[in-house]
């Protein structure tokens, strides 16, 4: 499903993000990605959400290299994926409703579809009593679930989760891993980097172990080791 | 199917556009208030422009010839002359003064100068001539009827000269000076304009590419999700479009009190001209020109502003 194929980042000589990656990540899996800040776990998704082109190697998707194509083409594959990120990156002046809305909007789903989806995908994520409240006015772990609800609402091929508790107390990061795990069983490829050794530990699915840019362990019911 | 789409995307792109003007409070106020000083300058080269173009009109309208005749020319000479000049091409209209009539204007004029009054009773008879007033269909053809007048030997029945003297060639001078004085104050007038226009232009540029770089997070998010980069830019052009919109009709309320307190002022400096009563005649054609000029400039910077940070 995904294939990043000797996949290479240097910004500069002596600034080497990622060195000759290689690996496959099959459907239905539920893939770790762990290792210390600056071993290239980012960078490792960017490619894959065409955020920055690599300096050497291809990442495919579904046997399609994700950087031959256009910009347009790159929005349809985006629709594929749902992304999380650490920060939530929700947009700040829609209210909860308006950004998953705001999803299904791009990918150019119907008004009614619309209507019909966001307050059950909300519900998934137990935040139904909260949809028309704006971001701030919600906690870090209620932002999170938001960015989840807008990251499967279009039911992607597959959710990138990229330190997702990273901003989060361990009650809610408890939540938020077993609502991943969940999109997991119901079908969706899950990919989550993170350096957080109990989330690891718990999960007891893939782990890639990075460091320096290079993966340095890929093990399939891993444990985190450094 | 596919204008339908093109319908709900446009309508949702409209509705975000004004939920992000709305939501945005302080960030839109500031933009607005900027535009609206740029709207102003606009506005004002507008007024300035109107004010010298009417002087100067005006100015034109008052150059006109006067014929003094001899005290001593008869009525029917005169009249005979008059007809003449209306005979000219150039000529639009020709106004004669008679003696009783110059006299009559004199004392008028001099009521209140017992001392110029007193002389004139003194010298018994009336020392005044008739003159003709006469007054061309294009200022540059003043010229060529007082040289005809000059030129042509203007005799009565009796063959006495009749003309004592034209005053054109006094006056024509101080009018020329004065053309050139309002041509320079124009052309100043309009190079000050504009270079204020595109100075308020620029800083409203910078001012909504600033609203826009605030949003520079939010941009990269929507493109995340897979929006396209029409998508993403139609609201953010939306919201600068209503900037606009508001910023001109703010503009030009503020223009109707503003001209209004300046309309008695302009009117006694500029021979006439009543700024007020030039707003309210041409309400429409200054809306259009304010309200075009906000929505234009919101819609163009903040097409380019986002251009800067979208991706793909």
């Amino acid at each position: 499903m995904i294939i990043f194929d000797n996949v290479s980042k240097k910004y500069n000589e002596d600034c080497i993000a990622l060195d000759k990656v290689s690996f496959v990540v099959n459907p239905n899996e539920f893939v770790s990605i762990v290792g210390p800040s600056g071993a290239g776990k980012t960078t490792l998704l960017k490619m894959l959400l065409a955020e920055d082109k690599p300096t050497e190697g291809k990442v495919s998707f579904f046997d399609t290299d994700i950087h031959t194509l256009s910009g347009e083409e790159i929005n349809l594959v985006r629709r594929k994926i749902g992304a999380v990120f650490q920060d939530f990156r929700l947009l700040p002046n829609k209210t909860v409703y308006e950004n998953i809305a705001f999803a299904m909007e791009a990918a150019g789903r119907p008004d009614e579809e619309i209507e019909s989806d966001v307050p059950h995908v909300l519900e998934l994520v137990d935040l139904g009593n909260k949809i028309w409240n704006f971001p701030s006015e919600l906690s870090g772990g209620e932002k999170q679930r938001v960015a989840i609800a807008r990251a499967i609402v279009n039911q992607p091929d597959i959710i990138i989760a990229d330190e997702p508790t990273g901003n989060l107390d361990p009650a809610n990061t408890y939540d938020i891993v077993q609502i991943l795990k969940k999109i997991n069983d119901l079908g969706t490829t899950v990919i989550l980097t993170t350096h957080n050794k109990g989330v690891i530990d718990s999960i007891g699915r893939r782990v890639i172990t990075m460091q320096d840019g290079r993966v340095i362990r890929d093990d399939i019911a891993g444990k985190y080791i450094l | 199917m596919e204008q339908q789409l093109f319908k709900t995307k446009l309508r949702r792109v409209a509705k975000a556009g004004f939920f992000n003007f709305w939501r945005s409070g302080y960030v839109s106020l500031a933009s607005v208030l900027v535009m609206v000083v740029t709207l102003s300058v606009i506005g004002s080269a507008i007024f300035v422009s109107a004010i010298l173009n009417i002087t100067m009109e005006e100015l034109r309208n008052k150059v006109d010839i006067n014929v003094y005749l001899v005290t001593t020319s008869v009525e029917n000479d005169i009249l005979a002359l008059k007809t003449k000049i209306e005979s000219l091409p150039e000529v639009l209209s020709v106004e004669y003064t008679s003696r009783e009539k110059a006299l009559e204007n004199f004392r008028l004029r001099h009521e209140n100068d017992q001392i110029t009054i007193q002389a004139l009773e003194e010298l018994g008879d009336n020392p005044l001539g008739a003159t003709l007033n006469i007054k061309a269909k294009e200022p540059s053809q003043y010229e060529g009827i007082a040289n005809f007048l000059n030129e042509e030997n203007i005799l009565s029945s009796e063959g006495e000269k009749i003309i004592d003297k034209i005053n054109y060639f006094e006056n024509r001078v101080a009018i020329d000076k004065l053309s050139r004085i309002i041509n320079s104050a124009e052309r100043l007038g309009l190079v000050l304009s504009l270079a204020l226009v595109l100075v308020s232009i620029m800083i409203t540029l910078n001012t909504i590419r600033l609203t826009i770089f605030i949003s520079r997070e939010e941009i990269s998010v929507m493109q995340l999700v897979g929006a396209s980069k029409n998508y993403v830019r139609g609201p953010f052009v939306v919201t600068g479009v209503l900037v606009g919109l508001f910023s001109g009709f703010i503009t030009m309320i503020l223009f109707l009190p503003i001209s209004y307190w300046l309309g008695g002022t302009t009117e006694n400096f500029f021979i006439g001209f009543n700024i007020f009563s030039y707003y309210l005649s041409n309400f429409f054609q200054i809306l259009f020109i304010v309200v075009g000029s906000g929505v234009a400039i919101g819609a163009v910077s903040s097409f380019l502003a986002v251009r800067k940070y979208l991706k793909l």
